[in-house]
């Protein structure tokens, strides 16, 4: 079977990716054996994690970083083009380029971010807090969220915090047993009426504040529960982050997977790529678990398996490799040196990727595969989550590949 | 190939709820525990005690949903189904066993075609039916047929396959057979026009998944027993087999060890859909179709969950996009809400409906001729809901076939 460009992986990059090619018309597939880092999704993608300018650090990174393959001018470029590609799946975005804003993570800590979700609590400066007065809420049992962390955060800020859980009959049965009043199982109740409820139960304890701040556990299959709820409450009302699952991490997921089919693209879930044929310098074809012989062939390909925690690269014992076709991967030598003692310290091992050239081509044996390219997290030579930097490697990786391959 | 006997892959549950944001039943009963509930987590108490076995997880439609979403591989549609075999203590009622034996219902039927399609249109039957045996009055029958496809290919076709040389088996299943021999008509037109000479089994029992739904696994074991031996005589002289129903190819590929254990190694790779095999054929220059020129339609095509679990849509699809006068729409991968005999009972029917509903929703936006699927249990259930028609790719694509001009390239 053929196809213009396959893309191994369907999370954030792998669907960046098609849906850029698929939208200039090429015929493309996606193979994905299971669900992506969104799942983890925090709300805020970040481009780079500092204070202030993102593109200030940028222009001071190693070589090896996927930043300086790209470059500031590209990036610019690139990263401009973001907020409309998300809106046109009605992901709206908020923040800019050239300006880091702050997200209120589950701790009640601010950290650096480039885009955040609309319903999301954003703060722009530390030192002008939007809110004098909020109240924050949970939802009776539910774990994965804190007020009181939420609220102590915010009270160093200078914010004064009230906190409030509410109790609704429709959540009785998921409570009953604690390892399902997960934030996901929590949205699937929280539709229709139950959001009339929920709002006049919110109504009730949110009166003497300026706004009110609760965990994101509505609008897991679209946004409109979230808008209904924002209706229907009477101060103004935004998301702080749970620990995982991510509901609107799994929406965009979702939304991400519904435009890339949309286009025309084909979305294989729960398969896996096994192997694939190289001749010469180029990969001819790949084959997938449930379709055994089959071979799926393609002008070019794109590897965009995750890092670790989704088995992109795969660590044995004196080894890193890439599992499918055994590409190059960067990695130090000896085991010894993949972890640094001190944990607070940055853990060589996150920055472990696939190898490759300065167009993103991968690999083999020193050779690079002229159609194959590397996007996301499965990419060498950075540190997502020390540097605050995961999504932009992932989006900005896969624009500038999807261009490459229009070329 | 992985026996569920003791299957452990629900040690594997990482307790990330991915399973239950895709399963349609907790989406619109509040009754049903869920995939991580139902499946990995019960899976600890019920070893431990079948007493916390749980009759809520009848609620379940199988449809796998849960499992291709799983990042873990764990097997929950099969913890959950091997855990009602195994503990539910309910016993079938009257009209479970009609529901679940087609095949003897088919032939009852349609002995009597004419009488019984009229009668299961009147609504004293429905009503009666609906008080007496819990199907619900709201449902429509799929007509029976008057002449069985097998008396029809034994009467008309079979004379004719002699003169092939290269052959496949055709496990037609209830639904060709009882209901709609049109579909076995079909697969034999293009069978035939790519060269292929069409075999029956030397014995074909109902694939039993209705029987496994309706926890009558005894029964169930013995048909699969049956019918992997004759699948078996099959693939060793040299056929394969081939299917026209996605639900019957996954019951007899994956459920029959998982559920049944019954070992199916030596044949599951050559039990697959007709779509699969034809389109090898093209994809791999083998075979070349023509169609007719003037057969213009606008098709959606929905994803049946056994379909989704097998991976294989894209065979279907594949296929139906290579007929030149076609619009192809893919409707979104989501559950019809039948599941088989499951949407029939009068205690799932609105549940059954709800989940169904963002499928109609989208289908009756489209504005199609037809929509195509994999599954006779979803067409009936998007025919009822919707009103639009719906056809086995198979059917569509002998609709559009030129057989003259198919045969002479194939020659
Ligand atoms: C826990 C966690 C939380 C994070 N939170 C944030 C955040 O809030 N903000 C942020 O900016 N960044 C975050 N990141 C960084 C994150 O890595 C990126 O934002 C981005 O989501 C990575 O996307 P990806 O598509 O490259 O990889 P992944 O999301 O890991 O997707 C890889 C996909 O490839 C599939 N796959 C792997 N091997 C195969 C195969 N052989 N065949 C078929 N499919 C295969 C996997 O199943 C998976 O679906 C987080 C990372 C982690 C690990
Ligand atoms: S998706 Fe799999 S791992 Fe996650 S809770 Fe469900 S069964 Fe467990
Ligand atoms: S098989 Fe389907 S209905 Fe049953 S638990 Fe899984 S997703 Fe839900």
């Amino acid at each position: 079977m053929r196809f213009d460009t396959i893309t191994i992986g369907g999370g954030l990059s792998g669907l960046v990716t098609g849906i850029s090619l698929a939208k200039k018309g090429q015929k493309c597939l996606i193979v994905s054996s299971g669900q992506s880092a969104l799942h983890f999704f925090s709300g805020s993608f970040e481009l780079y994690g500092n204070e202030g300018n993102p593109l200030d650090a940028i222009a001071k990174l190693e070589d090896s970083h996927p930043y300086s393959k790209l470059g500031v001018e590209k990036i610019k470029t690139l990263a401009t083009e973001v907020k409309t590609f998300f809106s046109e799946m009605n992901i709206p975005l908020v923040g800019s380029v050239e300006q880091n804003h702050y997200r209120v993570t589950p701790l009640g800590l601010l950290k650096p971010a480039w885009l955040t979700m609309e319903e999301y609590a954003k703060v722009d400066d530390p030192k002008h807090m939007p809110w004098k007065k909020v109240i924050v809420l949970n939802i009776e049992g539910f774990l994965d969220f804190h007020t009181s962390f939420v609220a102590s955060g915010l009270a160093k800020q200078g914010v004064e915090c009230s906190v409030a859980a509410i109790s609704l009959p429709e959540l009785e049965r998921i409570r009953k047993n604690p390892t399902e009043m997960r934030a996901t199982n929590i949205a699937k109740v929280l539709v229709n009426e139950t959001l009339e409820h929920l709002a006049k139960e919110i109504n009730a304890v949110a009166k003497d504040v300026e706004a009110i701040l609760m965990p994101t556990v509505v609008g897991l299959l679209d946004k409109e529960s979230v808008s209904i709820l924002k209706q229907k409450v009477q101060k103004p009302l935004h998301f702080i982050a749970t620990l995982p699952p991510s509901v609107p991490g799994i929406r965009t997921q979702i939304m991400l997977r519904k435009r890339f089919q949309e286009l025309g693209g084909i979305y294989m879930l729960g398969d896996t790529v096994l192997k694939g044929e190289i001749v010469g310098d180029k990969l001819q074809s790949i084959q997938t678990n449930n379709h055994g012989d089959l071979k799926f062939e393609a002008d070019h390909f794109v590897l965009a398996t995750g890092s670790f925690f989704s088995h992109g690269i795969v660590a044995s014992p004196n080894q890193v490799y890439e599992p499918i076709l055994g590409l190059d991967v960067d990695f130090n030598g000896a085991r010894s040196e993949w972890y640094d003692r001190d944990l607070f310290k940055p853990q060589p091992y996150m920055k472990f990727g696939v190898a490759t050239d300065k167009n993103f081509r991968v690999k083999k044996e020193g050779k690079t595969l002229l159609n194959m390219y590397a996007v996301g997290a499965v990419l060498s030579g950075f540190n997502a989550i020390k540097e605050g930097c995961g999504a932009g490697v992932s989006i900005l990786t896969s624009l500038n590949v999807a261009q490459e391959i229009l070329k | 190939m992985e026996q569920n006997k003791d299957d452990k892959s629900f040690e594997q549950c990482i307790k990330c709820t991915v399973c239950t944001v895709y399963c349609p039943v907790t989406a619109v009963n509040p009754e049903y525990p869920g995939p991580k509930q139902a499946g990995p987590d019960g899976e600890r108490y019920r070893l431990k005690n079948p007493y916390f076995y749980d009759d809520s997880l009848d609620f379940c439609l199988n449809c796998k949903r849960c499992e291709v979403a799983c990042p873990s591989n764990v097997k929950i549609g099969d913890i959950i189904q091997s855990a009602r075999l195994k503990y539910s203590k309910k016993k079938p009622k009257l009209r479970d066993y009609m529901l679940a034996n087609t095949d003897i219902m088919g032939s009852l039927a349609t002995t009597f075609a004419p009488l019984v399609n009229a009668s299961l249109k009147l609504s004293p039957v429905k009503s009666l039916m609906d008080q007496v045996l819990s199907i619900d009055h709201r449902r429509t029958f799929p007509a029976y047929s008057g002449q069985k496809f097998e008396t029809w290919f034994k009467k008309n076709a079979v004379g004719k396959q002699n003169n092939f040389n290269k052959y496949v088996s055709y496990f037609h299943g209830c639904y060709a057979n009882y209901n709609y021999p049109k579909l076995g008509k079909d697969f034999v037109k293009i069978l035939n026009a790519i060269g292929y000479g069409v075999r029956l089994l030397e014995k074909e029992k109902c694939c039993g998944v209705a029987l496994i739904a309706n926890g009558m696994a005894a029964q169930a074991k013995e048909q699969a027993e049956i019918n992997m031996a004759s699948a078996r005589k099959a693939v060793q002289s040299g056929t394969p087999v081939l299917t026209t129903s996605s639900t019957c190819t996954f019951t007899m590929r994956d459920e029959y060890p998982h559920l049944l254990q019954v070992d199916n190694t030596d044949v599951r790779d050559n039990i697959m859909l007709a779509t699969k095999f034809i389109f090898e054929l093209v994809d791999s220059g083998k075979v070349k179709l023509s169609f007719k020129k003037e057969y213009q339609k606008r098709i959606a095509y929905h994803t049946p969950c056994h379909m989704e679990k097998l991976g294989w849509a894209i065979y279907s699809t594949s296929l139906l996009q290579m007929i030149p006068g076609i619009d192809f729409i893919m409707l979104d991968s989501q559950c019809c809400g039948i599941a088989g005999t499951y949407g029939f009972k009068k205690e799932n029917y609105p549940y059954s409906q709800k989940i169904g509903e963002p499928l109609f929703k989208q289908i009756q936006g489209l504005n199609v001729d037809l929509v195509a699927t994999d599954c006779e249990t979803c067409k009936w259930q998007i025919e009822m809901s919707t009103g639009v028609t719906v056809e086995n790719p198979i059917s569509i694509l002998a609709d559009a076939l030129d057989v003259e001009e198919t045969e002479r390239l194939n020659k």
